[in-house]
């Protein structure tokens, strides 16, 4: 399939830091697509370089038109793209009110007077604000605004809707909420969305696709199931979800650690020092320890109702291996276990080299 | 200056308006011409004839006196206020009453004290203005620390209360010193304030102790002498010097 | 005592604490700002009822006459002129001093703070003297006309000085620094995303600046509208100084009732309408700047 967006070797830079390096992303058409990573690691320039509002240093920045030819994003000012953005601080402008923020930017295309009140109408439908048109957005919570700064960008129907941060500025239930109700839009509308957002619960939650980015580099793009049972690198595999980063060495096809060789599905692939990534609800905790691949101590059980977290000591491994299980913790403080996993279940990933080291 | 483009012009203008008449006037303080405003000839002498000016003399050493009580009272008086509002009060209405002297039409506030004045018997003298000075000194000294209070942290304080300090102890180590940049600033804006003001002291001063600008407006008023421009040309270099020092002591401390 | 009663007897002590500590700090400015600012004011409204006295000062005779003098030709011409002048004055005044603040929000930080400092540097220096600096440029054997002729330009001198379009020069020159400050502060105030949203929205610059950034900083613009026509209005000194005495203003008007004419309560009538004119447009400043953020609650 063609791409809606492609993204080619993208690279900025501000005085030291390297905002993006080498960027390269290929967006289908109506995917819902998140950029996700810690605060500085270029999601949000690469956002503002695709609506205009950053020049990248080198790259190229490309989008599908309806008729199927690909028109070079960086050649346009920003008021041309045909590429439409949801600020995180939403910038509603005060001194109009819903109606006319909603139309300004129809209003800028030209079309007429009959036109514009028809599709604000139906916007105001879409997300429910018909009655609050004539407010102020002084006069609207948080989440009324978050509602009109969408209606306002996917009124214009562009090929691509980038949203940045669109739930930080929303308390925890009305973000629950918005998740939901993005993604129903994003069916609804059939517009391709770029989220940007650093919260994973997010972009895991809503998002087809993943980006990782870090330190202006993509580090893995996948959906989120891969993402989270796959991870590329260190970086990913700390990032994303929790765990048991287990450092040690592959020699041949072999991950080995303490001295033992340690269960995993893919060391073939890496040489030489490495960690093992294990999640705790691949990790399960036997009071027989006569197979157990490790063996440790209890040093803390946690409760969640549900479901419990066992953390063990391992001697010689400064982290303690994290299991959860179903139920009531069923082993005491001290007690001594053993730990057992599939091979499948627990992935290799290299250290050093790169940038990707363990915090 | 790159983002400024055409907006160079605008800039070019105004700055131009603003010191073209300043420098004209500097330039003409060097003027060896009997009439000010025809250039013949480099010269000093108008500065040297400054000094065998009895009016400008004594009228200097009035305008000091008034400036540097004004001064003191007004920064004493503009400081404690500051505190009292942005500490105590914290009522925009209370503060907007405060400044309004800085605002208040200078003419209505000049005739004012002079009906005040003359109601209740004080005769006009340098006193008169003084009482007149400060009372917008005092606003704008208290405008500058305001806003300095309201860049540091009131919790400074409590925690001094917390630890064991009395309120005068915490005043006078912990919230003294963190103002000090702006009273100065405020101090000096006061000081050159009330050695260039001239419509109140117009209607406060009495016949006999003319301040050094109602001097100068008799003297533009009633024949122009060059020694004008002399005199001209050094109050521009004291208010130049005051207020840019003020600048870079507030400035200075912004950065910390 | 209950735990709950000791808590309130607690906090009425912290009250009264901060009571005292506000007489202490703000009570001998309060009562000061009273006394050589409010009681003056208020006893000029007072006089403004009254009937002048012989020779200056008051007789309690209560009248209204001083507000209808106010309506008599003679007045309402110098009321028209006054306006007229004030008004060119602060549109020029508006018409330089808003892209030059615009153009100083451009530059970088450095700069910024230069740019402002020299706007403000000559507002704190003596006014007689930068009034005076006009009468010397202005003079027909002055800097300006010897330039000009000097160039071939003109043939003669031209008459600047004593004129109305002089006047206009020095209150310009007076207060342009007072509309530079709040719409460069009003600018700055704009969230630069809004400016993005508009162009993201298909706003082209002059569309943006149109439709976002002339109605945000309208209150800055009218407070710097305020600082130049009310002070232009109660001005006596320019007018005099540059205008030749010819241009006769409200502040003239003022200062004549008080030093010359001796008719204190005519000239307490005209000095309160200039008050009354700040409190006013303030007002109505005020209005615009919510009405503009939205946050009045319109009825739907």
């Amino acid at each position: 399939m063609t791409p809606l967006l492609s993204i080619e070797h993208v690279s900025k830079a501000y005085d030291a830091t390297q905002a993006l390096d080498d960027v390269s992303i290929e967006i289908q058409p109506n995917e819902f697509f998140a950029l996700l990573g810690p605060s500085g690691c270029g999601k949000t320039t690469l956002l503002r370089s695709i609506a205009g509002f950053e020049d990248p240093d080198s790259g190229a920045i490309s989008i599908l038109g309806d008729d199927g030819t690909s028109t070079s994003l960086l050649s346009l000012p920003p008021n041309k793209r045909p590429v439409n953005l949801m600020f995180q601080s939403y910038a509603l402008f005060p001194h109009m009110n819903v109606r006319k923020n909603i139309a300004y930017g129809l209003e800028r295309e030209g079309l007429s007077r009959s036109e514009v009140d028809a599709r604000v109408a139906e916007v105001l439908e879409t997300v429910s604000l018909v009655d609050k048109a004539k407010a102020r957005p002084a006069q609207l919570s948080g989440g009324q605004r978050q509602r009109v700064a969408l209606a306002r960008a996917i009124v214009k129907r562009p090929r691509l809707l980038l949203l940045d941060e669109p739930l930080s500025a929303l308390d925890r239930k009305v973000r629950v909420e918005m998740q939901l109700e993005l993604k129903r839009l994003q069916h609804e509308v059939g517009i391709t969305f770029v989220v940007v957002t650093h919260d994973q619960e997010e972009a895991m939650s809503m998002a087809d696709r993943i980006a990782v980015m870090h330190d202006g580099r993509v580090q893995q793009i996948a959906d989120p199931v891969t993402l989270y049972s796959r991870p590329a690198n260190v970086f990913v595999a700390d990032f994303i979800g929790s765990g048991t980063l287990l450092p040690g060495e592959v020699s041949g096809d072999t991950f080995s650690a303490l001295e033992r060789r340690l269960p995993c599905n893919n060391a073939s692939g890496v040489h030489g020092p490495a960690v093992l990534m294990l999640r705790p609800e691949s990790v399960r905790v036997t009071p027989d320890d006569s197979d157990a691949c490790l063996r440790g101590s209890v040093i803390e059980t946690h409760f969640y109702g549900g479901s419990s977290i066992t953390a063990i000591r391992v001697d010689g491994v400064e982290q303690p291996v994290v299991a959860r299980s179903a139920g009531a913790p069923r082993y005491s403080m001290g007690e001594e276990v053993g730990l057992l996993w599939d091979a499948a279940e627990a992935v290799v990933l290299a250290v050093g080299g790169s940038s990707e080291t363990p915090p | 200056m790159s983002k400024v483009g055409w907006l160079r012009l605008p800039l070019a203008v105004t700055y131009a308006f603003l010191y073209i008449p300043i420098v004209v006037l500097v330039i003409m303080s060097f003027n060896a011409s009997k009439t000010p405003f025809v250039w013949t000839g480099f010269s000093t002498k108008w500065y040297g004839e400054l000094l065998n000016n009895e009016l400008i003399r004594e009228g200097f050493i009035n305008t000091m006196i008034v400036a540097v009580s004004a001064t003191i009272l007004a920064t004493a008086l503009g400081t404690m206020l500051a505190i009292g509002i942005a500490r105590y009060f914290r009522s925009a209405i209370v503060e907007a009453y405060s400044l309004a002297p800085a605002i208040i039409p200078d003419l209505a506030l000049a005739i004012g004290l002079l009906a005040l004045f003359s109601l209740i018997g004080v005769s006009l003298s340098l006193v008169s203005v003084l009482l007149s000075h400060v009372v917008f000194g005092m606003a704008f000294v208290a405008a500058v620390v305001i806003a300095r209070l309201g860049q540091t942290d009131s919790s400074l304080e409590e925690a001094s209360r917390d630890l064991g300090a009395s309120a005068v102890s915490t005043f006078f180590r912990i919230t003294l010193p963190s103002i000090a940049p702006a009273i100065i600033a405020g101090a000096l804006l006061v000081f050159t304030l009330s050695l260039d003001e001239f419509v109140v002291a117009y209607f406060t001063d009495g016949p006999t102790t003319p301040t050094l600008p109602i001097v100068i407006y008799s003297m533009v008023r009633f024949g122009v002498t060059p020694e004008i421009n002399a005199l001209a040309a050094l109050l521009l270099l004291v208010s130049f010097t005051i207020v840019l020092s003020a600048q870079r002591i507030t400035r200075l401390t912004d950065s910390v | 005592m209950s735990p709950s009663e000791k808590r309130i007897s607690g906090r009425g002590a912290t009250e009264r604490r901060a009571l005292s500590a506000r007489a202490v700090f703000a009570g001998p400015g309060l009562l000061y700002v009273t006394l050589f600012m409010s009681l003056p004011l208020l006893l000029i409204l007072v006089y403004s009822f009254f009937t002048r006295g012989r020779f200056g000062g008051i007789v309690w005779d209560f009248t209204l006459d001083n507000y209808g003098r106010a309506f008599e030709p003679v007045y309402l011409k110098v009321f028209g002129t006054s306006i007229v002048i004030a008004g060119i004055t602060t549109l020029l005044a508006l018409l330089l001093g808003y892209p030059t603040a615009y153009a100083i929000t451009r530059l970088s930080p450095r700069w910024r703070t230069i740019a402002l400092v020299l706007v403000v540097l000559p507002f704190w220096t003596n006014f007689l003297i930068r009034t005076y600096a006009w009468i010397i440029l202005l003079n027909s054997e002055g800097p300006l006309n010897s330039a000009l002729l000097d160039l071939g330009i003109i043939g003669a001198p031209l008459g600047l000085l004593y004129t109305p379009a002089a006047v206009v020069v020095g209150l310009l020159y007076a207060y342009l620094p007072l509309v530079v400050l709040p719409v460069y502060a009003s600018i700055e105030r704009v969230d630069r995303q809004l400016l993005e949203a508009a162009s993201n929205l298909g706003a082209s610059r002059i569309r943006t600046f149109v439709d976002v950034t002339l109605p945000l900083t309208l209150p800055g613009v009218m407070i710097g509208a305020i600082f130049v026509f009310v002070p232009s209005m109660g001005n006596f000194v320019v007018p005099e100084l540059l205008g030749g005495g010819k241009t006769v203003m409200v502040g003239n008007l003022i200062r004549d009732q008080f030093l010359e004419a001796r008719d204190w309560p005519f000239g307490s009538v005209l000095a309160l309408f200039v008050v009354f004119l700040l409190v006013a447009l303030f007002a109505l400043q005020a209005a615009i700047s919510r009405r503009i953020n939205g946050k009045q609650v319109t009825r739907v």
